[in-house]
């Protein structure tokens, strides 16, 4: 039985050093392609007519004067007379035409009667929308609530939320598809699932699994939108086709992917939570309500972290999900997870400013609760508040951290947070060729979590030769199947099957040299760039001179990782927080000062990717948590901000200065790689919100934090009334 | 975008020689940076783009004792790296430093800031400047107003006037230079800019067939300026509220003001109260406050939107605090 473990730490040459992606070059320098830029022969532009209205039926579709405009190739309807479009955006009718500006116009062609409907696009207010678009769902208790407030010293009740989101990816969703003959198809898409998206295209199109080839070098972000076909998918192939297969272009415009192409589900909650003198926690109560499309959203695990058996003894929470005519929620970077950290961390914080005591301090008192990873906390906790000089820097809410003016306060706040993780299925294979050249290929992809760079790394490490020597192959759905990229899963599956594959073929070079040697495969390790008896390592056969051993014929060997599969890899990871923010009172606009995270991911394959990985999270982070908002309209029922200039992200001027830390060493890296993309974008919006009800002494409901709810919150406390009724 | 026919003027008599007697039929084409996505967007959807960036007697900048004198083509990176500009015009200086973007510093033009359409997103989705559904109902009223007009909004015209330089301009009692098919006219800065009553006009003075051609500041000695805008962000941002401020101070006294406010009403406003309430005063935080608190005394905010009546408040005091240094 080969001996898959990770070497120890002492062994180590590339797994957990800090290496630059292998792929950044080519990023930065623009030579990396993405599917956005795939421009075929002959290529064709199809675009899409969407829904203006948020709830019609279509009465008639004439398109005959879009048909006869000159460079126009193809008009598809999608959804004809009698469909009912349940929000704005959605899909009506697909144009093909020489140029992108034909096909716009020829949209504007298409002649369509509606019959419209009453819509409802809001749902914060949640007393207006109409009873028929709510649903409560199963109220949860622990405990007994009723009695553990009547015990408590101290409660605070506050209100906390945040509105929808979307995904905002760069490259928007969307593929090129030609068909090379009457039943084979290539696909050159923008998808987290380059296994996956090529087997529901075939079916679509009933033709075999293995007519479709799915190529994607480079993706320009997905964060959870991009699992999947899509219609937009289907209809490009399918127009591609009307077309004599020729390739066509579909990619969303700005405005349709900030509309349809995937949102974070809006989620609001009114909570009480209640503590004895000392600070233990013993009560929560939360009535919350949010929506993520027609469907409305499934019930969140309220109270954060705190929601088992081991959690806070005392909860009751009620939820009410709300179908909106917006269009269908997609997985957003941690699902659920920044909306319930949000307002379980937000609720903690004004807790322990009720209780006129450090969060930081009534963390730790509780820290217990958060079992099983309460020891990860508890170091990350100090570990954070070394960063940010916590005890130099923080001050009670409303003092004014170090550095207040007059008009600018200062503040510090601080968040947890969890997520799963752990290896997906995965699979690759390695070859050993007798040149001594080594490659790897897997269907998988690079969704920015360094695929690329931590298959090298494995395979390199595990071989004992230099990185330059391993060719990695990535992106084609004719490489060993592995899974779709999302959870958090990737890294965690794909270092794990290429260390079984890499080991495997090493074996078997092994036994082809162990003559050579005079000894037993078993007694021999690869390093340095050599073959060498472990016991004799002086005894030794340099890495090419090995591999020429095997004469004609390379060795390629199979790597399987199992999802579930504990050996290798495992699940679940603690991280914290602390934001460090300045609000000027006079504007209600929140600067970011410096932001601190302290992150778990297991066993780090690369210091610097995994570092990075953190950055990006934070961005975003600091993004959702000031600026961005999807503003639908009652009135139109469209969205209002369907454009990089409303819907606001932050620059680089924006973020203020980052420090990350990643939890290494015992208790880190015997768990194996676990997961990393999304577990630091659970904690920005708590520990931004908390920063700045630590500045001004109250609390800004909602995110974003925008100048108009920072000078309402700030009115509100003049006035002698505050969010959180202490 | 529908197609049109595009026209390169190299004279300032051939293009408007080009442009239409109605509004919609041609526009003009300097920068870029707003009219392209106007027609990628359908809101505007010319038959003739006439292109005025070949006109040499529309560049350049010109400083002399009597004054500063910008071409309608000088780019807003131009007059950034412009230190006498920075030295002599702060006000003006600090409005383009706004614009934190490279590009569209780059390409977009003065002129063309002065003649940019409004922000307003109803417009932008094709709803008319004066945003009404197709049942004529007006959209703002009632829909999400928060970065529309607090002041100036009691007609139907409720976006705001998105000019970058407009307060600036009025502060220093600039004139524009247009010129039109019968020559050339002066029009003083703050009777540029209009509220159009219907969609067949535009937001400001000119005749369909005028262009901008010269910026014309007169000399800014002994005179305090500066711009405060409230963003929210440093990365290219609209202003949620702006203040430009000229002051003339004898001793600490201020013996005479001129304040202008943007992104606060159809039009750039120039505040007589806001400058009454401070002349014959020493400028300090309270009669800053109390100047502030003059130009916005007037505000009428709509459903969502009273936050912007603070921040143009916020904004002219501090525009006099950073003049009065």
């Amino acid at each position: 039985m080969a001996d898959y473990k990770w070497p120890e730490a002492e062994k180590r040459k590339y797994i957990g050093k800090r290496i630059s992606r292998v792929d950044g070059p080519l990023k930065v320098s623009g030579k990396a392609k993405y599917a956005y830029d795939t421009n075929r022969p002959g290529l064709l532009h199809g675009k899409i007519l969407h829904a203006p209205f948020a709830n019609a039926k279509i009465l008639s579709i004439d398109t005959s004067a879009a048909e006869k405009m000159p460079g126009v190739r193809v008009v598809k309807i999608v959804q004809g007379p009698g469909s009912v479009l349940q929000w704005a955006g959605d899909e009506i009718a697909v144009v093909v035409a020489v140029d992108e500006a034909t096909a716009k116009d020829a949209l504007r062609a298409i002649k369509i009667e509606y019959e419209r409907m009453p819509h409802v696009v809001n749902d914060e207010d949640l007393a207006a929308v109409p009873t028929d678009n709510k649903r409560p769902t199963a109220e949860r208790t622990q405990g007994e609530p009723d009695k553990a407030f009547t015990e408590a010293d101290v409660t605070a009740e506050g209100y906390y939320g945040n509105a929808i989101i979307t995904h905002c990816c760069l490259e928007s969703h969307g593929q090129t598809i030609e068909w090379t003959d009457a039943n084979n198809v290539l696909i050159h898409p923008s998808t987290q699932g380059v296994s996956v998206i090529g087997n529901d295209l075939a079916k679509a199109l009933e033709i075999p699994a293995g007519n479709v080839n799915l190529k994607m070098d480079f993706i320009g972000g997905g964060f959870g939108s991009k699992f999947a076909i899509d219609r937009w998918g289907v209809e490009c192939a399918k127009v591609s086709k009307m077309a004599e297969g020729k390739p066509v272009k579909l990619h969303l415009e700005r405005d349709a992917e900030l509309t349809i192409a995937g949102s974070r589900p809006s989620m609001y909650a009114k909570v009480k939570v209640g503590a004895k003198k000392d600070g233990t926690l013993t009560a929560w109560q939360s009535e919350a309500w949010g929506t993520g499309g027609v469907a409305g959203m499934g019930a969140p695990a309220l109270p954060y972290m705190l929601n088992f058996q081991s959690g806070v003894p005392n909860y009751r929470t009620k939820y009410t999900s709300v179908s909106t005519n917006t269009a269908p929620q997609r997985a957003w970077r941690a699902p659920s997870h920044p909306q319930l950290a949000l307002i379980t961390m937000g609720a903690l914080e004004d807790l322990a400013a009720a209780l006129k005591m450090d969060p930081i301090e009534f963390l730790r008192k509780n820290i217990n609760l958060f079992a099983p990873r309460a020891e990860i906390y508890s170091q990350e906790l100090d570990k954070a508040a070394e960063l940010a000089n916590w005890k130099a820097n923080w001050r009670p809410r409303g003092e004014g951290a170090p550095g207040s003016t007059k008009t600018v306060k200062r503040g510090l706040g601080v968040s947890m947070h969890t997520w799963g993780g752990g290896g997906n299925a995965s699979n690759c294979d390695v070859t050993i060729y007798p040149d001594g050249s080594v490659d790897i290929k897997s269907g998988t992809q690079d969704l920015g979590v360094g695929t690329i760079t931590v298959l090298n790394i494995v395979v390199a490490e595990t071989m004992g030769i230099p990185m330059e020597w391993v060719k990695v192959f990535i992106g084609s759905n004719r490489y060993p199947a592995s899974s779709a990229s999302g959870g958090s899963t990737t890294v965690g599956g794909i270092s794990s099957a290429s260390r079984r594959g890499s080991v495997d073929a090493l074996n078997q070079l092994f036994a082809k040299v162990a003559p050579t040697l005079g000894v037993k495969p078993e007694e021999l390790e690869a390093a340095d760039g050599k073959i060498r008896v472990i016991a004799n390592p002086s005894k030794s056969i340099a890495w090419k001179e090995a591999c020429a051993k095997l004469g004609s014929q390379p060795i390629t060997v199979r790597g399987e990782h199992k999802a579930g599969n504990r050996e290798l890899s495992s699940s679940g990871v603690g991280g914290v927080q602390i934001a460090d923010v300045s609000v000027d009172i006079e504007t209600g606009i929140v600067k970011m000062n410096n932001f601190y995270a302290v992150q778990d991911c297991g066993l780090v394959m690369d210091l610097k990717t995994a570092e990075s990985q953190v950055f990006g999270a934070m961005i975003m982070g600091v993004t959702y948590s000031l600026y961005e908002e999807r503003i639908m309209d009652n009135a139109t029922g469209r969205v209002l901000n369907p454009n990089m200039e409303f819907y606001k992200l932050a620059g680089a001027m924006d973020i203020g200065n980052f420090k990350v830390h990643m939890m290494t060493g015992k208790g880190y890296d015997e768990r194996g790689p676990v997961g990393l993309g999304e577990p630091p974008t659970n904690s920005p919006g708590a520990a931004i919100s908390n920063a700045v009800a630590n500045a001004i002494g109250v609390r800004v409901p909602t995110l974003p934090l925008t100048p108009d709810k920072v000078l309402a919150a700030l009115a509100n406390k003049k006035g002698g009334s505050s969010n959180a009724k202490i | 975008m529908q197609k049109f026919e595009y026209a390169n003027a190299t004279t300032i008599q051939q293009a408007v020689a080009l442009l239409g007697n109605t509004w919609g039929e041609a526009e003009v084409l300097a920068g870029g940076t707003d009219l392209l996505a106007l027609m990628k967007d359908y809101v505007v959807a010319p038959k003739r783009l006439v292109n005025i960036k070949d006109i040499k007697e529309l560049k350049g900048i010109t400083m002399t004792a009597n004054g500063l004198r910008l071409g309608s083509l000088v780019t807003f990176e131009e007059v950034l790296d412009n230190a006498a500009i920075k030295r002599s015009y702060p006000a003006i200086w600090q409005a383009v430093a706004g614009v934190t973007s490279p590009q569209i510093r780059n390409m977009g033009t003065v002129g063309g800031d002065l003649c940019q359409r409004p922000r307003c997103w109803y417009y932008r989705a094709g709803y008319g400047i004066l945003a009404k559904d197709e049942n004529g109902k007006a959209l703002v009223p009632d829909g999400d107003n928060r970065y529309h007009a607090i002041l100036g909004n009691e007609g139907e015209a409720k976006y705001v006037n998105p000019s970058s330089l407009a307060p600036a301009l009025i502060s220093l009692m600039a004139k524009i230079k247009v010129a039109g098919p019968k020559g050339s006219r002066e029009i003083a800065a703050d009777q540029f800019f209009v509220t159009p009553k219907s969609d067949n006009e535009r937001e400001y003075a000119l005749a369909p067939n005028e262009i901008v051609t010269d910026i014309l500041i007169p000399s800014a000695s002994g005179v305090k300026t500066a711009t405060y805008e409230v963003r929210q962000r440093e990365v290219l941002d609209w202003p949620l509220a702006t203040a430009s401020v000229a002051l003339k101070l004898d001793g600490k006294t201020v013996k005479s003001a001129k304040i202008a406010l943007g992104h606060v009403a159809p039009v750039p406003v120039d505040s007589d109260a806001a400058a009454k309430a401070l002349v014959g005063k020493a400028v300090t935080e309270d009669t800053a406050e109390a100047a502030g608190a003059a130009a916005v005394a007037n505000a009428r905010a709509l459903s969502r939107n009273a936050y912007k009546i603070q921040l143009a408040k916020v904004a002219v005091k501090r525009a006099i605090l950073q003049a009065a240094g």
